[in-house]
């Protein structure tokens, strides 16, 4: 295959776009992208403090440096999940990253700082440890970005992230949560904007951009996500995607233009009514936070098995 | 030929291409990168017996 700008050998085929691309015309279409989601959007306006959520995995690393070759100069938040060597992978490959090029990366590590971890709020809650991680990621992405005063808190959600939250979504009709997903939450009264700058490109661009960038990112798959709802979601979407190349953005970008905001009346009743966290000062619809809950179950169950 | 997540090594006889590989070992090219010595190559790229061969799973689990 030759590269659809300048015909020169291909290294990636994109076949949504019918197109493939040699490296340094994917690089760019990779900022293309980016820079038009942010543009379209809103995502980001001068002067506007920045902070990237970021795992160690493709996606964020991609995400951090698109940004840094926008021009923007945002930093990292990293949050240790304590599950095992997973998490020491994932946080020596943010570590090197924000090394090698002299960023500023913030880091919470919730064994340390909560007195839990990922396995044991599992545990504690007999429920998948992918809620207590999502619960965890989101609680503490918005309170370390208020506390530092960043206008925006930007995570690597990716376009096949997207689709596959949203057949979720649609398939049960969760409509607050429909309403809620866009790429731009608006700031809000105790929250930070929350921008998804990569929710035009696929997980095969990202982990391409990381490969062609020379960005070594944490390549294994975190082993509590194994078998979880959301991967189902993606393999089908997938084998869809395979006989139908861009039924997915067709999915995503059809609901951001179309039906997104048929649903944001809901999202909004559910953010009426928001009060501060008796035990953090979080907003939240109840008098402890679902963070606080979770933190006070870990810890009962901690205190009963001694 | 390495294949991840999880790992293990394969030995498939060529020439053939990545996307009759693919197609083999029923993998969907849309769940993957595939990289041959250290280059990433497109479906139609050739593949000979003394390739090594990596096929790189793209697919993240977290819904947050």
């Amino acid at each position: 295959m030759k590269c659809r700008v300048c015909r020169e050998p291909a290294v990636l085929d994109i076949r949504r776009h019918n197109a493939a691309f040699c490296r340094d015309h994917f690089l760019k279409h990779c900022g293309q992208q980016v820079r038009r989601a942010i543009k379209d959007h809103d995502m980001i306006g001068a002067g506007d403090r920045v902070v990237v959520a970021v795992s160690g995995g493709k996606d964020s690393l991609a995400l951090w440096d698109l940004l840094l070759g926008l021009g923007y100069a945002p930093d990292g938040l990293h949050l240790g999940l304590g599950i095992g060597e997973y998490s020491d992978a994932s946080g020596h490959a943010a570590r090197a990253f924000a090394h090698e090029r002299g960023l500023k990366l913030h880091e919470v590590d919730l064994a340390d700082d909560f007195g839990y971890d990922i396995p044991s709020a599992a545990a504690a809650t007999h429920r998948a440890p992918c809620g207590a991680c999502g619960l965890s990621k989101r609680h503490l992405f918005n309170a370390v970005a208020v506390e530092h005063g960043y206008d925006v808190v930007a995570t690597g959600h990716n376009l096949d992230d997207e689709a596959a939250v949203l057949l979720g979504n649609v398939l049960r009709w969760e409509t607050g949560f429909l309403g809620r997903q866009h790429p731009v939450l608006p700031a809000s009264s105790g929250f930070a904007r929350k921008v998804k700058p990569l929710y035009r490109l696929g997980e095969r661009e990202t982990a391409a951009y990381c490969l062609l960038r020379g960005i070594d990112y944490q390549v294994e798959e975190c082993p509590m996500a194994e078998g979880n709802r959301h991967l189902g979601y993606k393999e089908v979407l997938n084998a869809l995607e395979d006989r139908s190349p861009g039924a997915k953005a067709a999915f995503v970008f059809g609901f951001v233009d179309r039906a997104h905001d048929h649903f944001t009346d809901d999202a909004g009743a559910e953010r009426e009514g928001l009060q501060a966290c008796l035990v953090c000062g979080s907003p939240t619809t109840s008098d402890v936070c679902a963070f606080c809950r979770l933190q006070e179950r870990v810890g009962s169950r901690a205190g009963q098995s001694r | 030929m390495v294949l991840r997540n999880p790992r293990r090594e394969v030995e498939m006889p060529g020439p053939l291409t990545v996307s009759a590989l693919l197609e083999r070992l029923d993998v969907n090219p849309e769940s993957v990168l595939v990289i041959q010595g250290d280059t990433l190559v497109t479906r139609d790229a050739r593949l000979s017996d003394s390739d090594v061969v990596e096929i790189r799973p793209v697919t993240s689990g977290g819904a947050a």
